[in-house]
């Protein structure tokens, strides 16, 4: 393997987990919003605020993981990428500030129950805006909307707003937050012995696991008109889709039974890694059709020798604060029934 | 915005950059600052079994978790805007600073879960030194934080470690540019103040309380652990401060000529403060103090320190950092003496150990605090110019080309204004609804122990 490959490998993983980890946490702002809206609103905010307040920082974290290790193994990318995506990255910080800050604001800022309905709408609205926004950075890495020409970066918006393959990912996107949340969810209100949440959850999750299939064969006939080559690389690896929609059928089954819901939702993640290796895997070795080839833009050898020495070091830290705080609140019973002291 | 979009990309790319940094590095300066204070509370509290402490990095910790939020959103703002508004930057020097960026990443990784632990675990466990256990990596996270980034700066400032060929670093080595020769001064400098600044905040939180009237020895207290520790770091903050002047003098002449107004190079050169400039450069209304900028750059009345005169007029950085330079030692000085008055307080003449006017000096430490960090990143930065990546970059060939960055200008001014309001809106209810003599009286700690 060279270092590029194994640059990628290490940056797609990142991503892959944060499109877990930050999907949880969009569809839970959702999910919190309709339920305001609808009237049950406590049914299932507690479950939802109980899981998210300890661990909100870490989902931004492996975003910026991503981009910082991008940057640094492909340095191409920070050229390209940064140049035509002012707008769209600028929006995006600016909707991802909204929300972090919000959120923190709401939690740990107020000492009594009160939430402000605004406060609620644009958590709500932030947790379909973000995933929608980023996803397209996927539609524009497929080629056609960033160009070149006379020695700048253009971004070429009519492209990009006509374009029905930007739509497909936009809606694979909104659809698979939705899906990935109320599975996450709907596993810990059980575990949590919440018998109401769960019964809606469960609902949620079951209705949006239709679309999720749907959504994705939408986007994957989208990308044969998009980028052929792309496409026929993926029908090279048709196995890892078909693992995929293996594994979406376990955890549906699990999910209508309600039992086994962890594995179940083992079942969800590799549902999507299988489906995001795959995609990955066929997508290489370019970054961006067709300026950013990974092979071309890897980093001097001495700096992704040490990137890579760093990541191993890091996850040395990463792994067990993981599994502590795993431990001290996801998979602590008396947490997460509610029984421990909130905030200090 | 038609006025916006036909200005300069690189003049309002520096612009939003200023914008970002300079709400960042207030955020991330408590960031760094407070972890070490909230440690220091507990821990006295725990050893000492005494309560008020514990209680005091209990409502520090709950106040911090505020402006840590904006301090990470606006982290990712810079962070992202590296690559936004500086492409080309980020292009030829990722290849050489893309290190310490990601170690970072895990700093403030470690940081983040681990504050998230701090403060849902109050009454976890039964050893009480546990819970302070889990902040001892927020408070290294922090600051480690502090240092990688810093070493990007440093960078900036003396890059090596690599060759340029053709446009691009070949022969790179991370560590080498990691470790230049400025980052001992700036990392240090940096840590330093970030610390002053904390215990400076929290220094006028507490004389505030008691300029207030209220009596509770929790105040006077937190006022002591507060005050001291502001006059030490204060004091180490200025001792880096002498260190960075002697390296600007040997590897940035440039910046320390600008800062000085040294035209001339020359032996026994005087230290200039204040004063204006007249159409020759002569300097006029200035305190001149014989000597003192040789002995500043290098410990010798003889040193011979580079003036103007022996750099290219187009890598001149823009002579109005002297101000910035004056007004920035003029309040690192307010900030050794204003702590040291209280620390003296009882050999003051007058019979009240806490004066009106000694509280109110002590309220303002936190603004004069926070103006010597501005004031001394603005010289910093400014006083780099022309260069992005001195001798090898300068700025106007690092930033984008796009011409939409005036309407992003105003897009992140107005976050940056709604969240920084909404950041004390939210910080005053929260004090304002649960006071410290309430919450001691919900704790069952005893209340009468007044002064």
């Amino acid at each position: 393997m060279s270092y590029a490959d194994v640059g990628i490998t290490i940056l797609w993983t990142f991503l892959f987990g944060y499109i877990i980890v930050a999907s949880i946490d969009f569809g839970a702002g959702f999910f919190s919003y309709y339920s305001v809206v609808t009237g049950h609103q406590n049914v299932i905010h507690n479950i939802v605020q109980r899981y998210l307040s300890p661990v909100w920082e870490v989902t931004n974290v492996f975003l910026v993981f991503f981009y910082v290790g991008l940057v640094g193994f492909f340095p191409d990318a920070a050229y390209y990428y940064g140049t035509a995506l002012l707008v769209l990255g600028s929006v995006a910080i600016v909707l991802l500030a909204i929300r972090g800050a919000y959120y923190a604001f709401n939690t740990y800022g107020s000492s009594t129950k009160e939430r402000s309905k605004v406060y609620m709408a644009l958590y709500g609205a932030t947790g379909l805006l973000i995933p929608a926004g980023l996803s397209t950075i996927l539609a524009i890495s497929e080629g056609g909307i960033i160009e070149e020409a006379g020695g700048r970066v253009l971004f070429d918006w009519r492209e990009f707003f006509t374009n029905p393959y930007t739509w497909s990912v936009i809606i694979l996107a909104i659809v698979s937050v939705l899906y990935i949340s109320a599975m996450f969810l709907a596993y810990y209100a059980k575990k949590a012995r919440d018998q109401g949440a769960f019964k809606i959850l469960r609902g949620y999750a079951l209705f949006w696991s239709g679309p999720t299939i749907l959504a994705s064969l939408f986007a994957f006939f989208q990308i044969y008109k998009q980028n052929p080559e792309h496409f026929m690389a993926m029908i090279d690896n048709s196995w890892m889709f078909v693992a995929s929609l293996l594994f979406f059928l376990v955890a549906v089954y699990f999910m209508v039974k309600g039992e086994n819901l962890g594995l179940g939702f083992i079942a969800v993640m590799l549902q999507f890694g299988f489906a995001w290796f795959g995609y990955g895997r066929s997508h290489l070795p370019y970054i961006l059709y067709p300026y950013i080839n990974i092979h071309e833009s890897i980093t001097n050898e001495s700096t992704a020798i040490a990137l890579i020495i760093v990541f191993a070091a890091g996850l040395l830290v990463v792994i067990p604060s993981i599994v502590l705080i795993m431990r001290l609140f996801l998979f602590n019973a008396k947490y997460v029934s509610g029984q421990s002291p909130k905030k200090g | 915005m038609n006025i916006l979009s036909s200005m300069d990309p690189v003049l309002l790319s520096r612009i939003l950059t200023e914008v970002t940094l300079f709400v960042h590095i207030i955020f991330a300066s408590y960031g760094v600052g407070v972890p070490l204070m909230i440690l220091l509370a507990e821990w006295r509290g725990v050893r000492t079994n005494d309560q008020h402490y514990v209680l005091l990095a209990r409502r520090w910790a709950r106040g911090f978790v505020i402006s840590v939020a904006i301090g990470v959103v606006t982290g990712t703002s810079i962070g992202l805007q590296l690559s936004l508004l500086w492409p080309t930057f980020m292009r030829v020097a990722g290849r050489a600073i893309a290190l310490p960026l990601f170690m970072e990443t895990f700093a403030f990784f470690a940081e983040a879960i681990f504050l998230g632990m701090y403060l849902y675990t109050w009454e976890r466990f039964k050893n009480k030194y546990t819970h302070l256990l889990l902040l001892i990596p927020v408070a290294l996270g922090s600051s480690a934080s502090a240092f990688f980034i810093t070493t990007v700066n440093a960078f900036m400032n003396y890059p090596q470690g690599f060759t340029l060929q053709n446009g691009v670093f070949t022969n790179v080595q991370p560590f080498k540019a990691m470790f230049n020769p400025a980052t001992p001064t700036k990392v240090a400098h940096v840590l330093a103040s970030s610390y002053t600044v904390s215990a400076a905040l929290l220094t006028c939180i507490a004389a505030y309380n008691i300029l207030k009237g209220r009596k509770h020895v929790y105040y006077k207290k937190a006022l002591k652990l507060t005050a001291i520790s502001a006059f030490v770091f204060a004091v180490i903050t200025a001792i880096i401060g002498d260190f960075s002047g002697k390296y600007l003098a040997q590897y940035q002449p440039a910046k320390l000529a600008a800062a000085e107004w040294h035209f001339e190079t020359m032996r026994q050169a005087p230290f200039v403060f204040g004063g204006v400039l007249g159409e020759n450069n002569e300097i006029k209304y200035g305190i001149k103090i014989p000597y003192a900028l040789s002995i500043l750059a290098g410990n010798s009345p003889n040193y011979e320190v580079i003036g103007l005169d022996r750099i290219p007029d187009d890598e001149e950085p823009p002579l109005y950092i002297h101000y910035l330079f004056d007004l920035k030692v003029s309040t690192g000085v307010l900030l050794v003496i204003i702590p040291l008055l209280y620390m003296l307080r009882k050999k003051l003449p007058g019979k009240k150990h806490y004066p009106k006017w000694l509280l109110v000096l002590l309220v303002a430490l936190a603004p004069l605090a926070m103006t010597a960090y501005e004031l001394g990143w603005i010289f910093s930065e400014v006083g780099r110019q022309p260069w992005i990546l001195v001798g090898y970059m300068k700025v106007e060939e690092a930033a984008t080309t796009s011409t939409n960055v005036g309407s992003m200008l105003v897009l992140f001014i107005i976050l940056y204004l709604v969240l920084c309001i909404s950041c004390i809106r939210v910080l005053s209810k929260l004090f304002r609804n649960r006071s410290a003599e309430e919450e001691m009286q919900e704790r069952g700690m005893e209340g009468g122990d007044h002064i």
